[in-house]
């Protein structure tokens, strides 16, 4: 089977950050979406591409790559860069 | 940015069954749990007497309907969670847990069908809880339920879905097996492929809704097949576990 290799083994779902996002955001985010600023996609935060690790999460438009929202994560608390618009609902 | 609170909760450990040498599933009761959708995960975190902590995600695998949840946990070598929760945790012992968690990969029988569901390994455990809520709710919305694995020692929950497949309200079981296969196995024995998915699932012309849950590679390359066979991709949801080297 051909697939990914090397670091994109390591992709996982925006799906798995609900609960950090849920942390920042206080709602649940993986059902919201959001635009892409690079190539426009509309998707929802749990569609994005995820990739963690100890110090954070990043998420990346599952089209282009495009970093849309990088969390890091201490003691101190959470750091949030946001590069994407997000569209959010009150459920 | 200070965290707005996710309460932890304390978990007592009801009940652990062995589904395969690999794979426990572990009944928990949990005071004050909120209602959760077939698809949700919680996060579970163990904290060391020195107080280093580590944190990991496990998929819900029983239905809403019950009392309690239910994890099933794979245990993976180098997973220092995993390996405690099925390795060292009795029934009686407490674990912290919050959830549920994440309301994307999520399926309830008033979102209708039909359903193709595709597992590799212990991606089966999350569409459990779907094909689960839809029996518990007499649903006869279509489910065409997929299962890859290495051996067929390897399958999960092997006797309820036979149960599952046999009632004849519309859920389809097919595995297939990658690695080898018993003596007069008449199932699959090859990694899922495009020929596969055509003769098991319901075509893109019934648009349904797909649930892919496995490691990064299965998960990515089924997608991408499906894709090439017309499904709508707004309509296929994804849950990648990572390169595991799990059962797929």
């Amino acid at each position: 089977m051909t697939g990914p290799s090397g670091e994109d083994l390591y992709r996982l779902d925006g799906n798995g950050a609900a609960g950090v996002l849920q942390e920042v955001f206080a709602v649940e985010m993986t059902t919201a979406s959001c635009t892409c600023p690079a190539c426009g996609r509309v998707s929802a935060l749990g569609a994005l591409h995820l990739y963690g690790g100890a110090m954070g999460s990043v998420l990346r438009c599952a089209s282009c790559d495009t970093l849309l929202l990088c969390i890091t994560s201490g003691p101190a608390g959470h750091f949030l860069e946001l590069r994407a618009i997000l569209h959010l609902q009150p459920q | 940015m200070r965290a707005s609170p996710i309460p932890w909760l304390s978990a007592e450990v009801l009940e652990i069954v062995a589904e395969t040498p690999r794979v426990k599933t572990i009944r928990l009761a949990v005071p004050g749990w909120r209602r959760h959708l077939p698809g949700q995960h919680v996060d579970v975190r163990l904290t060391a007497e020195d107080g280093y902590q580590a944190q990991r995600s496990y998929s819900i695998a029983s239905p809403p309907e019950e009392d309690g949840i239910a994890l099933t946990v794979e245990r993976l070598e180098d997973g220092e969670v995993s390996m405690f929760l099925t390795g060292e945790l009795r029934a009686g012992d407490r674990i912290e847990l919050r959830g549920p968690l994440g309301g994307y990969f999520t399926w309830t029988v008033e979102q209708g069908g039909p359903l193709a569901l595709v597992a590799g390994g212990s991606g089966v455990v999350p569409l459990m809880a779907m094909a689960r809520h839809r029996a518990a709710q007499a649903s006869r919305i279509p489910m065409h339920l997929l299962c890859s694995w290495r051996t067929a020692d390897d399958v999960i929950y092997r006797d309820e879905l036979a149960r599952l497949a046999v009632r004849g309200d519309g859920l389809t079981l097919t595995h297939t097996l990658t690695r080898s296969a018993p003596a007069g196995w008449r199932g699959y024995t090859r990694r899922i492929d495009r020929e596969m998915l055509l003769e098991v699932l319901t075509g893109p012309e019934a648009r349904p809704l797909a649930y892919v849950c496995g490691p990064t590679p299965m998960v990515e390359s089924t997608a991408t097949l499906l894709v090439s066979l017309g499904h709508a991709p707004e309509r296929i949801l994804t849950e990648r576990f990572g390169p595991t080297g799990g059962t797929s």
